[in-house]
């Protein structure tokens, strides 16, 4: 034994043999599907945060006028405008759908595996589902 | 009776056995509750802002303003301001306190994020009130 982490992992079978004790399943156990669906609902989280100064800066200028205004919705209609829009619309549906998921776990139901499986698929369905049907609506 | 510390002791009973079946902590859950509560708020507030933009987009000036200046939408919109930075810096200052783990840069972003959603709610009441009053 080289090293003073090595003694911490020292354990005893039933027998009484002593014995170097498994390292925890850590990240080769823990890095799958739900925990990215987990981590993502964090990131979309923030790019929300992000998106209410557009927000903001959408209803101040609103209340500032037609000058202010025309500024606003000329950046929106820029591609770059148009791809924050997008990127904030799916992050929007997805935060939005996890969320409804967390609320539903809050009262100690869907927590069994079967269950996170189905509604891991709705989430995934339904965020694209709702992103599509914002911009078809918006656009039409 | 006193303790080693001389502290005084009225009753013989554990901490944990006068703390048991009181319920939740107080202010304890006053986080967690708030974040819920924004929330279930959120979800319709948060349909209708978007159904009502997919439906401003494209429209005049003219058009937006008025819509903004109708009293249904005046209140929705307060309320959905309120919600929206109430829920956020709650959120963010969570993901702030989980990754940062430099003490004195974590408690500078959770009070920027506090006085940033702080300031853009302002702003967006302020605005919106402008629009209520014509």
């Amino acid at each position: 034994m080289t090293d003073i982490r090595d003694a911490q992992m020292v354990g005893r079978t039933s027998d009484g043999r002593l014995v170097q004790r498994p390292l925890s399943g850590h990240l080769t156990v823990y890095i799958n599907f739900d925990m990215v669906m987990s981590v993502g609902h964090r990131v979309t989280g923030c790019a929300i945060a992000v998106g209410t100064i557009v927000m903001v800066w959408f209803l101040v200028a609103l209340a500032a006028g037609d000058a202010r205004y025309a500024t606003v919705s000329w950046f929106l209609r820029t591609p770059i405008g148009y791809l924050c829009l997008f990127g904030w619309t799916a992050a929007l549906w997805y935060h939005y759908c996890v969320g409804i998921r967390h609320l539903i776990w809050d009262t100690g139901r869907m927590y069994d595996l079967p269950a996170v499986d189905r509604s891991r698929i709705v989430i995934l369905g339904a965020t694209a589902a709702l992103t599509v049907l914002t911009w078809v609506i918006a656009l039409s | 009776m006193a303790d080693a510390k001389g502290l005084k002791i009225d009753t013989m009973r554990s901490y944990l056995g006068r703390a048991r079946g009181l319920g939740a902590s107080k202010s304890g859950v006053h986080h967690w509750w708030m974040q819920r509560l924004t929330s279930l708020a959120l979800l319709p507030l948060t349909l209708w802002f978007v159904w009502s933009l997919t439906h401003l987009a494209g429209l005049p000036y003219a058009t937006a303003h008025a819509w903004a200046g109708r009293p249904i939408n005046v209140i929705l919109l307060l309320a959905l301001i309120a919600a929206t930075f109430e829920h956020m810096h709650l959120g963010v200052g969570v993901v702030a306190e989980d990754y940062i783990h430099t003490k004195w840069i974590q408690s500078t972003v959770v009070v920027a994020v506090k006085a940033a959603s702080a300031l853009l709610a302002l702003a967006a009441f302020v605005a919106v009130l402008k629009l209520a009053a014509g």
